[in-house]
């Protein structure tokens, strides 16, 4: 262990403009947070292994290994036909955010970004392993970071997934469980979010399947448009 | 050699033991030469962890404990920065919870940088190693994403300390003591030669498909002996050649809830 051990080594940040100026390299999502993502799971979410619906948030955590920006190359491994390719709002917290009120949970948000979700297909959300979503560079995010004034309503926002240009999901912040405000003062009651931190609001249903050899893209009003070139691990 | 990271009289410093062989029960000397009390100072998790990965069920006896098969993958979760806490430190237990137990845990900290690496190899990728106490409030467990992060991932459930002791001076990890103590009472033990993926099975796992860096830090897992911890309780967890690791449980009002 040495000087080069320092907490955000090797970790992608991206700058901008409004505090804290930088990631910090912790990203969360949540996960069955649209509607039509809980929907799609019918009475299965009553019935064994899961018993009930969930109560408090579906989070999970991508780790700085999986962050990369815009563009960069999502590998495949051997002997998996297709990846999911999730599309989300991301926030990105300006201030440590604590017990945060849903009526004053924006105001710790600096600013948003696209965050990419991208897992190896899974049918079980019980106990996955977490070789599905914490692969090298499977947390596309960015292009950049949009100033939480540059966007009047973060929860009338549309999320669109092209395939090589063809539109292959469209979906609504209006339509999530949790909007952000909620999900904010859901999270932060148990688990303060620092400056920097990025917490992705979550999926719709039946997220797209992508091919080695095809580019999804994720445009989201405002916020640009985040490209993510996929190939197969020895490509 | 075992370090700390404190901070006293403004800032924050590396230290070690300034008496030999009472590390957690005898002073602390500063880089700048300055030797102060273990209760002088602020103890923060002794290196700047990274990504914080931990094991589910991973000793036999504390997986019967809880009714879980071993299975052929290991079961691990990861955790936020957030969670993080040195010795000496405070841990809310929410109020109206029915069990919130600690977890003694042996950490290992990534020193190189590991990618597919093998199992033969493994531990040359390891800086050193800490105690870890990974609380859970298992009021909170839901079967989505299991572990979920509101059992398992709150504010001050993960400690470490109160030492970070290099790869080189602990000769065999795979056969050290774990006890915990709350308020005195020898409650846990267990040796890490029971772990079921030990430590080059876990790096060899996890460097498959993902990068380890400098700072990432795995927590092994749990023995058996798991039990409720109540506000003003004080919980020591114990590992051979690492020091003691002290925690203090609080009520909610202690944190102006």
């Amino acid at each position: 262990m040495d000087g080069q051990m320092q907490a955000g080594a090797g970790c992608f940040s991206i700058p901008f403009d409004v505090p804290p100026y930088r990631l910090s390299g912790a990203v969360y999502g949540a996960l069955l947070n649209h509607a039509s993502a809980l929907a799609a799971l019918g009475d299965a979410a009553s019935r064994p292994p899961y018993g009930a619906p969930p109560a408090a948030p579906v989070l999970y955590v991508k780790p700085r290994n999986t962050l990369g920006p815009s563009g960069s190359v999502v590998r495949i491994p051997a002997g998996i036909p297709e990846l999911e390719v999730g599309a989300c709002l991301g926030l990105v917290i300006g201030r440590t955010a604590c017990r945060v009120s849903e009526s004053r949970a924006l105001d710790y948000v600096a600013g948003y970004l696209i965050v990419a979700d991208v897992s190896v297909p899974h049918s079980s959300y019980y106990r996955p392993s977490i070789r599905f979503k914490a692969r090298d560079g499977y947390c596309p995010l960015g292009p950049e970071v949009t100033a939480r004034a540059a966007v009047a309503n973060p929860g009338a926002l549309t999320l669109r997934t092209y395939l090589d240009g063809t539109l292959v999901q469209s979906a609504r912040t209006a339509d999530l469980i949790r909007p952000a405000e909620r999900l904010l003062a859901d999270v932060t009651e148990f688990m303060t979010l620092a400056p920097g931190d990025v917490l992705a609001l979550g999926a719709a249903a039946s997220a797209p399947r992508v091919r080695s050899g095809q580019t999804a893209t994720i445009d989201i009003d405002g916020l640009g448009s985040l490209r993510i070139p996929f190939m197969d691990a020895g490509a | 050699m075992m370090r700390a990271r404190v901070a006293y009289a403004g800032a924050i410093h590396d230290a070690t033991p300034a008496r030999e062989g009472l590390p957690g029960h005898g002073d602390l000397r500063l880089a700048d030469g300055r030797v102060v009390t273990e209760d002088e100072v602020v103890w923060l998790p002794p290196f700047e962890p990274g990504t914080v990965i931990a094991l589910g069920l991973n000793y036999a006896d504390h997986a019967k404990e809880l009714a879980f098969k071993a299975e052929e993958e290991p079961l691990v979760f990861l955790k936020g920065p957030g969670s993080l806490l040195g010795h000496r430190g405070v841990t809310r237990r929410p109020s109206g919870v029915k069990f919130m137990h600690y977890e003694c845990e042996l950490a290992v900290v990534i020193g190189r940088p590991a990618k597919r690496v093998a199992r033969s190899q493994a531990l040359q990728h390891v800086a050193g190693y800490c105690i870890a106490n990974d609380y859970a409030v298992r009021d909170y467990l839901e079967n989505w994403y299991r572990p979920n992060l509101r059992a398992k991932n709150r504010d001050g459930g993960t400690v470490l300390g109160p030492w970070f002791v290099d790869a080189a001076d602990v000769a065999d990890p795979a056969n050290l003591g774990l006890r915990t103590f709350v308020n005195g009472h020898l409650t846990q033990t267990g040796n890490t030669r029971d772990m079921i993926s030990d430590i080059p099975h876990l790096i060899e796992y996890l460097s498959a498909f993902m990068t380890l860096l400098p700072g990432d830090v795995i927590l092994t897992g749990t023995p058996e002996g798991v039990v409720n911890v109540m506000p003003g309780d004080v919980v020591a967890c114990e590992i051979d050649g690492l020091g003691r690791l002290v925690n203090t449980i609080a009520a909610d009002d202690v944190f102006g809830r």
